[in-house]
């Protein structure tokens, strides 16, 4: 190893309480029996401390793949190699996790065990779009260190404009306002878009992220262009011996203050026997009494998941919230699962053929419209999708005989089907 | 390269996707899928969940720096092996939990867990660790650190994500650029540039694909020039909203800057549907120094809109739910942040955000 780099100001990380991440490269650079991995974070160490000094980022893209992909590496090369060539290649290789973020520590030592073969030393669980990050490789021991962990069971994640990556809560694993398989989902969603993950060919990314519950616990709304939210459609169980627990262990007016004038819809209504009255009909299923009386309150037995499309952060037009395009949907059998493949195909198909290039779906729907994405990928008009009808008049109506026919005897099919 | 190295060189890829969850899955977890029926929190840092079949599982969430060195995992490893069942996961917010199904075991992980540096806590009416991005450490187009900001700001707030001090839960984000990877949180710590990107006249032409960059800016004030006898690109500066979003598809157009880079302050974004709708965060604060290695003027603003937040919100009122109830007045007097006219939206459907009725507090 060349002479350690000074690092003042990186040195005033290791203070405080917080597990610091700089003491870790430090003990790369210091304790690592392996010299390639001891000069990498000395080398990286400098870079960072020259940052922190000029106030500048030094990494440059580039184009690094494994054989056969075309996403999944994040190449970076140093602009200032010159000075630090310990660490002038330093791509981070993007591993899908199993859904739902579970590892045996004898899978984790193994992973970490490949990487010290091949790279720096470092990993991330997780980045910001789901995946593990294994961060620093040079381009010839990206394959290598690919090659060894796709033969006992992992794969590379989306980069650039694919299939991303996805992501799911905790879900039915452990908690109790599960409403829905996460896990089957997430897995069924992205493994039928493996090619599409790997090979980017779309105008930009597309997520998908999945939350048992309307908590949502993976910020699916507001991060993915398609989320799937389980909720349920019949009424709550309410426990009434739990209820009456709660109001003598907490009180009347913390259980008035908290729970029942807290409801966005005006639902609940505490009886005089501090039992607990639910207006179903008109639940929304904010989540909010469940979540402050979990032992009383639960979801009801009719499960399913809401879908929702065009979530995204700010690049360009400014963040935008997922909107809904199915209102419930079942997701018990498999044909239940076929639709919801189906789904999202016609969706990514759909958004492929008519996106402009950088245009995330949210956007693309509000370029067009949303009446223009449904008749697109074939799904039809719903009351649930808008806050409100329309406040403007400027729209042409020549055709609304013909919607109103249809709406009416779409009733009549739904109901003559329930 | 010989005919064996070739064929290695070309191995094809397994394309085997998303791993399956359940082969690492804690085997109570496993048989009480989908069948768990209520969950309490013993104490910070834990939860209890017990399932309709009478099983219970015990979890300890710890935070981390984030960016694992490899010794490290191997310690969080160890202490899985030996004060728990070997079964973990992770947060989206990085923190790890260990899932054990014997109450006995919880209090030796959680001392050993201490004792090596990681700290229990994050969970119910805390200050979750903050989710980050890559920053200087690694991203191509950061304006400044992510993991320093983090590492710094935790120390300072090491009391509430210990501890259970909040009304509800509080989200914080970071992110190095305006394109904001970090995502929505009760409080943002983001990126804000102040000055148009200084253009490499010389390198445009080389590194950029011009009608693509033209495309990217969000108010069409780059346009294609000839400068110095070479094709370029020039950018109206008056139009120039400073967002950056031109860097990364062309890198010399150099949008960071040591002095012009600041750091803005959001609060009020909330991914839940719980009580209100989900919500986008809202700017309170910006100017702020870009001031590594521990940006003290951030880590002060944030302080105080937490304190101003535990002080006057009630229980299970997220910062979106209590600026709701309080009015934005209120958060600026409450917080001792200047109102200024940059507070007020001037985007695209802007009215939408201004107060059309004379619901106003006196």
């Amino acid at each position: 190893m060349a002479d350690k780099h000074k690092t003042p100001m990186l040195d005033e990380l290791e203070h405080g309480p917080w597990p610091s991440f700089i003491s870790g490269f430090k003990r790369l650079r210091d304790q690592h029996p392996n010299e390639r991995i001891s000069g990498m974070a000395n080398s990286l160490l400098g870079q960072l401390e020259h940052s922190y000094e000029t106030r500048k980022g030094y990494w440059k893209g580039g184009t690094v793949s494994v054989f056969g992909y075309g996403s999944g590496i994040i190449p970076r090369f140093s602009e200032v190699g010159d000075a630090f060539p310990e660490s002038k290649e330093f791509h981070t290789l993007r591993v899908q996790p199993p859904a739902g973020n579970y590892y045996t520590t004898d899978m984790l030592r193994q992973l970490g065990e490949s990487w010290e073969k091949h790279g720096s030393g470092l990993q991330t669980f997780h980045g910001q779009t789901g995946n593990i990050m294994f961060i620093g490789s040079t381009t010839e021991n990206t394959q290598h260190f690919f090659d060894e962990i796709n033969e006992y069971g992992w794969d590379l994640g989306g980069a650039g404009p694919c299939v991303r990556t996805g992501m799911c809560c905790v879900g039915a694993a452990r908690c109790e306002q599960s409403n829905i398989d996460e896990i089957k989902i997430h897995r069924t969603l992205l493994n039928n878009f493996t090619d599409d993950v790997h090979r980017p060919a779309l105008p930009y990314k597309f997520k998908f992220k999945v939350s048992g519950c309307p908590n949502d616990c993976v910020n699916s709304i507001e991060r993915a262009d398609c989320a799937i939210i389980g909720t349920w459609r019949d009424d709550m169980k309410v426990d009434q011996d739990e209820v009456k627990d709660f109001v003598e262990t907490k009180g009347r007016k913390y259980v008035i203050d908290n729970v029942i004038t807290r409801c966005p819809t005006n639902c609940l209504s505490l009886n005089d026997d501090d039992t607990l009255e639910v207006d179903n009909r008109n639940c929304v299923k904010c989540m909010h009494c469940l979540n402050v009386m979990p032992k009383a309150l639960s979801p009801g037995d009719d499960k399913g998941a809401t879908i929702l499309m065009g979530g995204k952060r700010t690049l360009k037009v400014g963040d935008l919230m997922g909107t809904v395009i199915i209102p419930f949907m079942k997701l018990d059998t498999e044909e239940d699962y076929e639709k919801l493949t189906e789904l999202a195909e016609e969706t990514i198909d759909f958004w492929a053929e008519n996106g402009l290039e950088h245009e995330r779906c949210g956007e693309m729907i509000e370029r067009i419209g949303l009446v223009n994405f449904l008749d697109g990928i074939g799904v039809d008009v719903d009351p649930n999708m808008v806050a409100d009808p329309t406040t403007s008049s400027y729209v042409r109506m020549d055709g609304w005989d013909d919607e109103a026919e249809k709406w009416f005897k779409d009733k009549l099919q739904s109901s003559a089907k329930a | 390269m010989s005919e064996q190295q070739a064929e290695q060189a070309n191995r094809p890829p397994i394309e085997s996707g998303c791993p399956d969850a359940f082969q690492y899955m804690h085997p109570v977890m496993r048989k009480n899928y989908g069948q768990w029926a209520y969950h309490e929190d013993p104490r910070p840092g834990v939860l209890k969940h017990v399932a309709h079949s009478g099983d219970a599982i015990w979890t300890v969430r710890a935070g981390t720096q984030r960016i694992l060195d490899v010794t490290s995992l191997n310690i969080l490893c160890d202490i899985g092996d030996k004060y728990a069942d070997g079964y973990v996961r992770f947060t989206i917010r990085s923190n790890i939990e260990y899932m054990i199904d014997q109450e006995s075991k919880v209090g030796p992980l959680i001392v050993e867990l201490e004792k090596n540096g990681f700290v229990v806590g994050g969970t119910k009416n805390s200050v979750a660790m903050i989710s980050h991005t890559q920053g200087w450490l690694h991203c191509d187009i950061p304006g400044t650190d992510a993991s320093g900001v983090v590492k710094a700001m935790m120390d300072e707030v090491i009391d509430e994500f210990k501890g259970w001090n909040m009304p509800n839960r509080v989200h914080m984000t970071t992110s190095c650029c305006q394109i904001n990877c970090g995502g929505q949180g009760d409080i943002a710590i983001n990126v804000q540039h102040t000055k148009p990107p200084k253009i490499n006249h010389d390198l445009v032409s080389n590194v950029c694909e011009r009608p693509s960059v033209v495309a990217r800016c969000p108010v069409a004030a780059i346009r294609p020039a000839q400068v110095n006898g070479k094709p370029s690109l020039e950018v109206d500066e008056k139009k120039c909203i400073c967002c950056g979003a031109c860097f990364p598809p062309c890198p010399p157009m150099q949008i960071n800057d040591a002095e012009h880079t600041k750091l803005s302050v959001w609060v009020g974004g909330n991914h839940s549907n719980a009580r209100g709708k989900p919500s986008f965060q809202k700017l309170v604060a910006a100017g702020i120094p870009n001031n590594p290695p521990r940006w003290p003027e951030a880590t002060a603003i944030v302080k105080k809109i937490l304190r101003a937040y535990r002080d006057d919100a009630r229980d299970w009122e997220r910062i979106s739910d209590w600026v709701e109830r309080i009015g934005w007045p209120r958060f600026f007097e409450l917080t001792g942040l200047p109102f200024t006219k940059f507070h007020i939206n001037n985007w695209k459907g802007a009215r939408n955000s201004l107060n059309a009725s004379t619901h106003i507090r006196f």
